[in-house]
């Protein structure tokens, strides 16, 4: 397996001068690009206006008069309740939840997808149908019975309760995504390295891991994302030490009775999916082409 | 006794999906088909009532509406992010600069809870101040997008907003899938001479087969569960134009705190998921891989 | 790899330790609530202040949305983890959590401070009373039978401000031609179901409600007067702009106070938006109640205590239940929430003109109405409300149909 042999941009040069369809490439792009960035942009613009304006004039105006006062009350100043201390307080515990939950359930789901493609036995398929059925259950329905088997185990309302419970949750998608992934993999590959001798194990770290980065990366987005942004389930399984800041972000922003501060709200909102949207932008460097065919030369 | 050793490193492996899906998820079928024979309200009680909340299902014209929904918001929103996102990709693909941020761009939606943004979108396509009202200011009066406070058109409203927010994953989806594609390909296609719009869809697609499968399945599964987005957006509403199964057996569970009905309605959503999942998965797992061994 | 996991770890766990170590000091307790927002913050914390002083510590679980507060409480008492306090609604939404013995009895301390005698209106005691005890405390009264209006527009329409529903409607043509839109409303489920709720009050009378809501007298249901009611409220909807459908309450009333709608009908809390912006009670809007005969409808919240296995949090349960009676805690309490409070003899001088209306009307014992939620579980009042927004949103649903599914609304016995 040569390092080399994985670039960081895609392969090939750019191409140098601008046809007429590489402008129209672009101006497709763009085009699509706007339609995608017209939300956030109304929501960067009202969270720098003052309520006042927002109430009154045209939400897709550029603010009259800029006003920063939404972001440092969303951070650390906004009240929910007693507690008056914005996002941050639930900062420490969203990570606390999201990092063992993301590597807890995506390296189950690689083994998972990997076993299920290289190493199926009699029924494995399914226990798979059973587990990708659950995927289509709406949580409410699931939330009864894992109540009753955490708390039977003694794990419900901890760290441990939540992870699992996100870790059963992820199952059935991150199996069947790694499942497929590997199941494209060209199977010779497989078989090579059972003559030199691999086992299941080893076969597992020293040939697929590798190769599994750009479907890795993908499985972690949807993790991060959903882990990241849940709220119901972190209010129930992670007990009251625990809780995630999607609960303090809900606090602010959806609010039925009282004034809505909009501005706060959307500088709220922004604030959280700062994690999600650095994931998805610095995953990029690994997202690459070539590593299967590299993998397979080196 | 041999043949449950033979595999055994595998077995072990899959032990948790399998204890997992037997006790949690058919475990929870179970729990629901035991529960919606009872009247339970708020807290699930055993007081056996029979079917009679299957009968209410049926009765209820809110039920009626919801179905008919899932399956206009299940077809427009699975073609929508199938079609855009593949197409997205495709275009990423092309050796663009600024690919990172471009990729950002289009996936940023999915990272953003849809409480707040559905509130935006809300904005956006309310007549009175949204996106209608603004090309009034402009000077284009006869311009309007009252989709959403429209009976008829509040559930494509609905999925213009959810495709804005999900077709960014299959974007990425299909995207690693493209690029596990050997180069060696594109050198053989270009040889030949095949416009490259020919060879995305009739050679590469094909390749990356497993990824389309992929992303149906988990759009699907969104399709299905889908709740927050449509809360934030129309509360279900005008009336209950937009309300859907999920809603139906979510409300059941927190505001109307009738528990009998939630897991009744649950019932049948699984009888449905699995009458249509279950063909396509034996046709999928079973049949495909008889044909490709032969 | 195996050597960052096990860092990671290691990380964590002295982190989840010392949170667990906060944990354990003097009279804790816990409180579940959905108390998230302004006003309700300042109010909630009127509470938590009153229980430190008390040499208690209140640890806050916001949760906003009813809803999600509710149903977050209901998951951790099947989970074995309750809160020490939770917040419901008067409602039947606790009956069940009472009926399967889930609830503390607050019978010792409601005896020993003699509860009966003075929880004022008596029907508090009612929604909390269940075989001679009691499992809930209300801690105070939101009434939704009030029009916002707001003056100038009605003087620049040139019309006098109603008294009545009917009133209005009279009125409301010319207000438009003024070029004002006469009702503003959210098109949601559950404000459209208020508003049907005061039309038809104010317009038939609370003990035919009573009939209706507590009674599921279907002869009652069908002398004619309801076909009326549903009429009217149809009538309304001329008056209702288009972008009504999902809008959320609180614009609505941004509407009145800026003057692009004459009127909302809505609950008590509307007061706070025109505060915030700046608006006097009286002088630049008004605060009406429909009706030929004024009454104050019985909404508010309660708390109740989950049954626990040790015995101290019994004490701080029955402890914190007599603290919210207190007359001086209800007395901050309810000033700071825009609220009435649940006995006579509480000092309410700083409220405003507004809200010593309904102080002076809720006297009267004859103008107290028990609301739909009061009488009926959700699963009734949300199945009564569905009807309500269909035959609002769908002009093509006929008075005769909705009469008829309402009906079996009142007889399914839910």
């Amino acid at each position: 397996m040569s390092v080399s042999s994985i670039s960081i941009e895609p392969n090939g040069s750019k191409p140098k001068h601008l046809t007429i369809g590489r402008i129209g490439l672009y101006c497709f792009i763009l085009m699509c690009a706007l339609f995608f960035l017209m939300p956030l942009y109304v929501m960067i613009v009202t969270s720098l206006k003052d309520m006042d304006e927002i109430r009154s004039g045209n939400l897709l105006y550029i603010p009259k008069t800029l006003s920063f006062y939404a972001w440092p009350k969303a951070w650390s100043e906004a009240c929910t309740g007693f507690v008056c201390e914005g996002l941050k307080p639930g900062l420490i515990n969203s990570i606390k939840i999201t990092v063992p939950s993301v590597i807890v359930s995506v390296s189950l789901g690689a083994l998972n997808g990997y076993a299920l493609a290289f190493w199926r036995f009699k029924g494995a398929y399914l226990f798979f149908g059973l587990c990708l059925f659950g995927a289509f259950i709406p949580y409410q329905v699931m939330v009864y019975p894992l109540l009753k088997i955490e708390s039977a185990i003694g794990i419900y309302s901890s760290l441990p309760g939540i992870i699992l419970v996100h870790t059963i949750f992820g199952m059935p998608i991150l199996t069947l995504i790694f499942r497929n992934f590997y199941a494209s993999l060209p199977i010779d590959l497989f078989k090579a390295a059972r003559i030199d001798g691999g086992n299941f194990l080893k076969i597992f770290f020293y040939v697929i891991i590798p190769m599994s980065t750009p479907i890795t990366i993908v499985a972690v987005i949807l993790q991060v994302t959903g882990i990241w942004n849940d709220f119901l389930l972190g209010l129930v399984f992670a007990g009251r030490d625990n809780q995630p800041m999607t609960v303090q972000l809900n606090n602010i922003v959806q609010v039925d009775f009282g004034v809505a501060e909009y501005n706060v709200d959307m500088a709220a909102t922004i604030l959280t999916s700062m994690i999600p949207l650095a994931v998805y932008f610095i995953s990029g460097r690994w997202f690459v082409r070539g590593i299967a065919a590299g993998a397979i030369k080196g | 006794m041999q043949s449950l050793t033979k595999n055994l490193a595998s077995k072990i492996a899959l032990l948790p999906m399998i204890i997992i899906s037997l006790t949690v998820f058919v475990g929870c079928i179970i729990y629901s088909f035991v529960y919606s024979l009872t009247g339970s309200k708020l807290i699930p009680a055993l007081n056996y009532v029979g079917f009679k909340q299957y009968e209410m299902l049926f009765k209820s014209r809110k039920w009626d509406v919801a179905v008919e929904n899932i399956f206009i918001y299940g077809f427009v929103f699975t073609i929508g992010c199938l079609v855009i996102g593949f197409l997205l990709a495709v275009l990423i693909d092309q050796k663009i600069r600024g690919e990172s941020l471009f990729r950002t761009i289009f996936l940023y939606p999915y990272a953003m809870s849809f409480v707040v943004t559905g509130l935006v979108w809300k904005w956006v396509l309310n007549p009175t101040f949204g996106f209608e009202h603004s090309m009034h200011l402009w000077g284009f009066d006869w311009f309007k997008l009252d989709w959403l406070v429209n009976r008829e058109l509040a559930i494509y409203a609905v999925c213009i907003a959810a495709v804005w927010q999900g077709a960014g994953f299959v974007m990425v989806l299909m995207l690693a899938g493209l690029r596990g594609i050997d180069d060696d390909i594109w050198k053989s296609l270009s040889i030949e001479g095949i416009p490259k719009w020919k060879s995305y869809l009739f050679v590469i697609l094909p390749m990356i087969r497993p990824m389309v499968v992929t992303s149906i399945v988990l759009i699907a599964a969104g399709v299905v569960k889908v709740y927050d987005l449509i809360l934030a957006l129309t509360s279900g509403g005008p009336g209950f134009a937009t309300t859907t199964p999920a809603m139906y057996v979510m409300e059941n569970f927190f505001s109307r705190a009738n528990l009998g009905q939630a897991f009744a309605a649950s019932i049948i959503m699984f009888i449905s998921v699995v009458c249509i999942l279950a063909p396509w998965a034996y046709y999928e797992f079973y049949y495909r891989n008889k044909e490709a061994k032969a | 790899m195996k050597k960052l996991i096990s860092i990671l770890f290691s990380l964590l766990l002295p982190l989840s330790f010392t949170s667990a170590s906060k944990a354990g000091g003097h009279m804790e307790a816990e409180v579940i609530h959905w108390w998230v927002s302004g006003g309700e913050q300042a109010a909630i914390s009127k509470f938590a202040e009153a229980w430190e002083d008390m040499g208690g510590t209140w640890i806050d679980t916001a949760i906003t949305g009813g809803d999600n507060a509710r149903g977050t409480t209901v998951n951790r008492i099947i989970g074995g983890n309750p809160p020490t306090a939770a917040q419901f609604n008067i409602s039947k939404q606790f009956v069940d959590l009472v009926e399967q013995g889930q609830l503390q009895s607050l019978e010792e301390v409601a005896s020993a401070e003699g509860w009966r005698d003075f929880i004022y209106p008596p029907e508090l005691i009612e929604t909390c009373e269940f075989e001679g005890e009691f499992y809930c405390v209300p801690v105070n009264i939101h009434s939704a039978q009030w029009m916002w209006i707001n003056n100038e527009v009605f003087e620049k329409a040139g019309v006098p401000k109603p008294n009545t529903i009917q009133d209005f409607i009279a009125v409301a043509p010319k207000i438009q031609e003024a070029g004002f839109i006469p009702l503003a409303l959210g098109g949601q489920p559950w404000q459209e179901g208020l508003m049907f709720d005061v039309v038809a009050s104010s317009t038939l009378g609370f003990p035919h409600m009573a009939k209706l809501y507590r009674d599921k007298d279907v002869e009652a249901f069908r002398d004619g007067k309801m076909e009326m009611v549903l009429q009217t409220y149809r009538d309304l909807n001329s008056f209702i702009d288009e972008g009504a459908p999902g809008r959320l309450w609180n614009d609505a009333t941004a509407m009145v106070v800026e003057g692009k709608a004459a009127m909302q009908i809505m609950g008590d809390w509307a007061r706070g938006e025109f505060a915030v912006a700046g608006k006097e009670a009286k002088v630049d809007y008004d605060c009406v109640i429909p009706g030929k005969e004024k009454y104050v409808a019985l909404g508010g919240d309660v708390f109740v205590f989950p049954k626990n296995s040790d015995p101290k949090v019994k004490d701080i349960q029955l402890k914190m239940a007599s603290m919210m009676v207190n007359p001086t805690v209800q007395a901050n309490f309810n000033n700071a929430k825009g609220s009435l409070p649940m006995r006579l003899d509480v000092d309410t001088s700083a409220a405003d003109a507004c809200m010593q209306m309904g102080l002076e009307l809720i006297q009267q014992p004859s103008a107290i109405m028990r609301e739909n939620d009061d009488w009926n579980s959700p699963a009734f009042t949300s199945a009564w409300e569905d009807i309500i927004s269909e035959f609002r949103n769908d002009p093509n649903y006929s008075v005769s149909a909705a009469m008829d599914d309402l009906e079996a609304v009142l007889t399914s016995g839910l």
